[in-house]
């Protein structure tokens, strides 16, 4: 019981992660490497507004995904843009920037046990005998509602069908007026943004330590490449795979083998199904 | 062409994508020193069917028997190494290297290696030797340009040479025609009518009917993938479902 | 805004055709023009240990060739073979613990281990390696960058090759003169054998992999084998470096599969110019020795790295070698339009 249960929350953490992810690329073909930099940053953001300007913690959450998602709408607008299409390039120059806030961050002082953010609601709770406490189950509350507030965003806004159009085929969509770029800045805004989201819901569970950008963007990625990019059902039943993986491990093993367990499904998926679980046709050419 | 010695067979090959049906059930015959042309129109399975007998897509359904042995499913580069080899309809050559070198890279490939086409030291000789062949000036700078800076007709003459390299059976041509102006194309047919009577069995996929048709010795009609008609050009060219396939239901000349 | 009226043209310089496509060069003030770079990088290399005098810059010298290596095998594999390895750590760690072993347990000198280690440390990362070779882009880079750690991790949570604490006692050099030289020799023999290499039929047909591997399949190649002789090339480069450091340090341990290993070689090979071989070790001339400088900063030396990784892919992405071999055979001038 306790493994289902801890199961789910673990799940819904990756999906969590690796959401922001999955819509960059899905949509711009944009592989944001900075997406781990991203989420330590919201976290340190938003310790910094609670703890040091005492600003509240509605007013600092929400300024810092605010903050957040408009530095990833810079990054791509002001910098990767510079660099689009040319796949070597994207790759190092957003890790790059990723490596260069972590690693600010971790000049910062931002290592042990000293930040940590608060919880919204302390206190535990008995599920089928299993302590939970209340923070993992809004984990799962906001991923439940995340997802299914943006399957609503791309099913029934302009600008989600926009975004839409351009991940399905990008030259048909511009020839439709609508603009690439403004898209992928769009995009890479709101991928930052989730980043931010995820690192609020997720980071008061431990500490804000820069290793953990390194893991969440390697847990994107495997969730990524196990689920089949740009589908969101494949990214969630992997994030489902993966999550009680690591679960079961650390409950049968150490928890050095968490990142092991992740780099085992990638390499057992591309021996079995390289397009991913819910790949395509398309998606296999272009990955093979 | 010799009507009682099947090279390639193929037999009930299906693929769908996602719901539509690419190809559907297609069986066809390749007899040993043919022209067997390939005609539909746009999204008619033709490139689906290249992309299936190569081995670049793997079939849901049926089987390629290429002198009697079963090669559906095999990786492309070993139905390459069996003799089977294809052109790309949007040209695919290596845009960083000189078109000469552009040729090095199948002439180590183990199927050329075994057909003697030049040992160590040789092979740029061998490479410009398949250029000349194929109609790149040997004393001009041409075969020493990158294949970033050469037109689009001989980046089609490159793709055949590259398909030559490797001492083909076959060749199966993907559009070798589209993009060429009326002169070109003049200047590419006796190419290949040369190299049919040198022994290699082509498969043409075109939309150049008039050009195909004075070419191929058999041709086979596709739509919705599906084979709608076979026989030779002029029965193909009088078929009802030809025509209506062609200028859209109730369409005539 | 003022409407463009001029634009730069470039013209190869007359020796650089003649020497290209005509073979035609006569005087020996040519054949200088063409070797003198070559020349000033070789000499240079092998004069740097004796021109510095300290032991301290003497080790930086020996630094900056090791992350030329690193770089080396980068560049390879990005610019010739199409595959982004942003874990060049896996390399160095398999290496230096190779070496460190085959010096220990098997009793090796270090003329020995190292060059066996090379080779069984390539061998080791490309059967690790192996599966992802189908991958591109994105995901090789990214399944590349999670090997050292998943190793590293490996290391620790089974205690094994002496765990957290590291294999100690590994044989040293001797000196600081085979020190220098042996690093310097190797860096050497491995540039100017891979700019050979790139042009021979191996090399072009990796090269045909980069542009376009559906056009290598359809030649009859198996595209994988080849990217797995790639990839064993590059990483022999890579553990070789890994297999000096752990003989230099005379240690083994978990640093050997620490960040910096995959981070400045990358650095390096963009500033450097990449596609261009040399300019990862040019890269590295620059990098190393100023990151010493900033060695009082500690943590945030990378952090630097990343910044100036990030400017010159905005400002000067051609690299610095690419730039300055434009300018060595090339005439530009401004013409109306």
């Amino acid at each position: 019981m306790e493994i289902i249960v801890y199961g789910i929350v673990n799940s819904v953490s990756l999906a969590l992660m690796a959401l922001g992810f999955t819509l960059v690329y899905g949509i711009s073909r944009l592989p944001n490497f900075a997406h781990g930099a991203f989420y330590i940053l919201a976290g340190y953001l938003a310790w910094v507004g609670i703890r040091s300007l005492n600003m509240g913690y509605i007013v600092s959450v929400l300024l810092t995904i605010f903050v957040v998602g408009i530095l990833g709408m810079a990054m791509y607008r002001f910098f990767l843009i510079r660099v689009r299409g040319m796949p070597i390039s994207e790759i190092i120059a957003s890790y790059a920037m990723g490596l260069f806030i972590l690693e600010a961050l971790r000049w910062k002082g931002l290592k042990g046990m000293t930040f940590t953010l608060p919880v919204i609601y302390p206190g535990t709770i008995f599920l089928f005998d299993v302590p939970v406490d209340y923070q993992r189950l809004l984990v799962v509350a906001i991923g439940a509602g995340i997802v299914a507030g943006l399957w609503l965003f791309t099913k029934f806004t302009r600008l989600g069908l926009a975004l839409r159009g351009i991940a399905q085929d990008e030259q048909a969509a511009m020839m439709l007026g609508i603009d690439s770029d403004a898209m992928a800045t769009v995009a890479t805004g709101l991928g930052s943004a989730l980043a931010a989201v995820a690192a609020i819901v997720l980071l008061p569970l431990g500490n804000i330590v820069v290793e953990a950008g390194y893991q969440v963007l390697i847990f994107a990625v495997a969730v990524c490449i196990v689920g089949g990019l740009g589908s969101w059902a494949g990214a969630i039943l992997a994030s489902f795979i993966i999550g009680f993986a690591q679960i079961l491990t650390v409950s049968y093993m150490q928890s050095h083998f968490q990142v092991v367990v992740a780099l085992l499904a990638i390499i057992l998926t591309l021996i079995a199904k390289p397009s991913g679980l819910f790949g395509r046709q398309k998606q296999l050419e272009e990955r093979v | 062409m010799n009507m009682d010695k099947p090279l390639l067979k193929v037999e009930g090959l299906s693929k769908t994508f996602g719901g539509l049906q690419a190809v559907q059930d297609v069986s066809m015959v390749l007899y040993q020193g043919e022209i067997l042309g390939i005609i539909g129109p746009n999204g008619s399975g033709k490139t689906t069917l290249v992309n299936l007998i190569t081995g670049f897509i793997k079939p849901d359904k049926g089987s390629v028997k290429f002198r009697g042995r079963d090669i559906a499913g095999w990786p492309p580069h070993k139905i390459a190494d069996l003799g089977i080899v294809r052109t790309f309809q949007n040209m695919r050559p290596y845009y960083s290297l000189e078109a000469y070198r552009n040729l090095i890279v199948p002439l180590n490939s183990p199927r050329a290696k075994r057909m003697g086409m030049g040992r160590w030291g040789e092979r740029d000789t061998v490479a410009l030797d398949i250029l000349e062949e194929i109609g790149f000036e040997r004393d001009s700078f041409v075969p020493y340009k990158k294949a970033s800076a050469l037109p689009t007709g001989y980046l089609k003459r490159l793709e055949l040479a590259r398909c030559l390299a490797l001492k083909p059976e076959v060749i199966i041509a993907d559009e070798l025609f589209s993009g060429l102006s009326a002169s070109e194309i003049a200047s590419l047919v006796p190419l290949i009518e040369k190299l049919q009577g040198g022994g290699i069995t082509f498969i043409m996929v075109e939309h150049r009917l008039r050009e195909l048709f004075s070419l191929a010795n058999r041709v086979i009609a596709l739509d919705f993938g599906t084979k709608i008609c076979e026989g030779s050009p002029k029965e193909v060219m009088a078929n009802p479902r030809v025509r209506q396939a062609y200028l859209g239901p109730g369409g005539s000349d | 805004m003022a409407e463009v009226q001029r634009r730069k043209e470039r013209l190869d310089r007359g020796i650089k055709v003649r020497a290209e496509s005509i073979y035609a060069v006569s005087s020996w003030e040519e054949a200088a023009y063409l070797l003198a770079p070559r020349i000033i990088l070789v000499l240079g290399l092998l004069l740097a240990p004796l021109l510095v005098q300290s032991p301290y810059w003497k080790r930086v010298v020996t630094v900056v060739c090791v992350y030329g290596l690193l770089g080396l095998s980068f560049d390879f594999l990005a610019h010739f073979v199409g595959l982004v390895s942003l874990g060049g750590a896996l390399a160095t760690g398999v290496g230096g613990y190779a070496s460190a072993l085959a010096n220990k347990a098997l009793g090796l000198p270090v003329f020995l281990s190292i060059p066996l280690a090379s080779l069984a440390g390539g061998v080791v990362c490309t059967v690790l390696l192996l599966p992802c070779l189908p991958l591109r882009g994105v995901y090789f880079a990214i399944v590349t960058l999670m090997y050292p750690l998943v190793l590293s991790r490996l290391v620790e949570a089974f205690n094994i090759l002496g765990g957290t604490d590291g294999i100690p006692g590994v044989q040293g050099f001797g000196g600081p003169w085979a020190e220098s030289y042996i690093i310097i020799s190797a860096l050497l023999l491995c540039l100017f054998g891979l700019r050979r290499l790139v042009n021979e039929d191996l090399g072009l047909i990796l090269r045909g992999v980069k542009d376009n591997d559906q056009a290598v399949k359809a030649s009859g190649i198996s595209v994988t084998r080849y990217k797995a002789i790639a990839v064993f090339i590059a990483s022999t480069l890579g553990c070789l470096a890994g297999a000096y450091l752990a003989h230099l340090y005379m240690w083994a341990g978990l640093s050997l599969f620490a960040l910096d290993f995959s981070i400045l070689p990358i650095a390096a090979t963009v500033i450097g110019g990449g596609g261009t071989l040399v300019g990862a070790v040019v890269g590295s001339m620059i990098l190393i020795p100023l990151s010493e400088l900033l060695r009082e900063f500690g943590t945030l030396r990378i952090a630097f790295y990343a910044l100036v990784l990030m400017g010159f892919i905005v400002v000067r992405s051609e690299g610095l070698m690419v730039w300055a071999q434009r300018k060595y055979h090339q005439f530009e001038r401004w013409v109306q339009i």
